[in-house]
């Protein structure tokens, strides 16, 4: 399959999107999607049978400041039935980047997409646990963004105040048990 | 220590007897942060064998450890762990910064990561090097111990 017949294809699955076919050095196949199309999408590159990408690899994103559009999300997927794989790429504007959540498509994208948020600031629409990933809680702007200070001088913390109250704690702790059937 | 004549007993005072038996048990507690953690194990192991100065017993629990070898990096949302399982160690505790990065914050001058451990607790001995090696280690320990043994008890 080549990119032209995954277009096809999608544009099938998914009425109305604009998708188009994205330059790759590795021939990979490389399409972009509209940040409205990114569930729809998401849901026929999984669902459909002759595409079934059950996988996803990886989401990370890339800051091209100061074009515009700012940003490109970039989704690897894998078919591992069709031995396949492909390289989603969406477009992001610079104010206010935020595109609909897969990780009710995929469950690996609840980490990745946290860690993009983290380190990118795009948000994540109906993401189930929007918080940092790797920063500390109370962070202040995104170090991953081109215009961020590398080598910004602050004093370091040598305690953190709780993330969550008793009662959520208490809360979390029993909803893990339930989960787990003990 | 003095030893008496035709009677086996050596006379000494508290506070030598007391330096003597601190310095020859350091006991680190069980941390390791990065690629000098790598170093730390190669010094506890038989090559190098610090068992020869007393501080072979890696502890796995802060309560029963005298000395913490900061080793490696340490990133800013690890210092309040770090700062914590300090807190947790007994008196008297001594930390020993090993290698660059522990000391200065080394190659990484950035945003993610503390500039010196010293920063978030006091530092007895710094350990130059990128890792050290086990033998600088070493040194650092037995600088310690000289430092423990000029420690007055008062």
């Amino acid at each position: 399959m080549d990119a032209t017949a995954l277009i096809a294809a999608l544009q099938g699955a998914v009425p109305g999107a604009q998708i188009e076919s994205a330059p790759s050095v590795d021939l990979q196949m490389t399409v972009y999607v509209q940040p409205a199309d990114v569930s729809a999408v998401a849901r026929a590159l999984r669902d459909r049978g002759e595409l079934a990408f059950d996988f996803l690899a990886e989401v990370t994103a890339v800051d091209f400041w100061p074009a515009d559009p700012r940003f490109e999300l970039v989704y690897m997927l894998v078919s591992i039935a069709n031995r396949l794989r492909v390289r989603v790429k969406v477009r992001l504007p610079a104010d206010d980047p935020h595109v609909a959540t897969v990780s009710d498509v995929w469950p690996a994208a609840n980490w990745l997409e946290r860690e993009v948020w983290d380190l990118f600031g795009i948000a994540f629409d109906g993401h189930p646990d929007p918080r940092r990933l790797l920063m500390p809680e109370d962070w202040d702007g995104y170090p991953l963004r081109k215009d961020y200070p590398v080598q910004i001088r602050m004093r370091p913390q040598s305690s953190q105040p709780l993330q969550v109250t008793a009662e959520e704690f208490r809360a979390n702790l029993m909803k893990d048990r339930l989960t787990r059937g003990t | 220590m003095g030893l008496e004549s035709e009677i086996p007993v050596l006379t000494t005072t508290v506070e030598k007897m007391v330096q003597w038996a601190r310095r020859s048990s350091i006991w680190p507690v069980t941390f390791g942060l990065a690629c000098c953690a790598i170093e730390m194990m190669a010094m506890s192991c038989s090559r190098y064998d610090i068992a020869r100065f007393g501080a072979e017993v890696f502890r796995g629990s802060p309560r029963q450890s005298d000395l913490m070898i900061v080793a490696g990096r340490l990133s800013r949302k690890m210092a309040p762990a770090l700062r914590r399982i300090y807190d947790q160690m007994p008196e008297p505790k001594w930390v020993i910064s090993m290698g660059a990065c522990a000391s200065i914050g080394g190659v990484f001058d950035n945003y993610a990561l503390v500039q010196g451990v010293d920063q978030i607790v006091p530092v007895d001995v710094y350990v130059p090097g990128c890792p050290p090696r086990p033998e600088s280690l070493i040194y650092g320990i037995v600088q310690l111990q000289r430092k423990i043994d000029h420690q007055k008890l008062t």
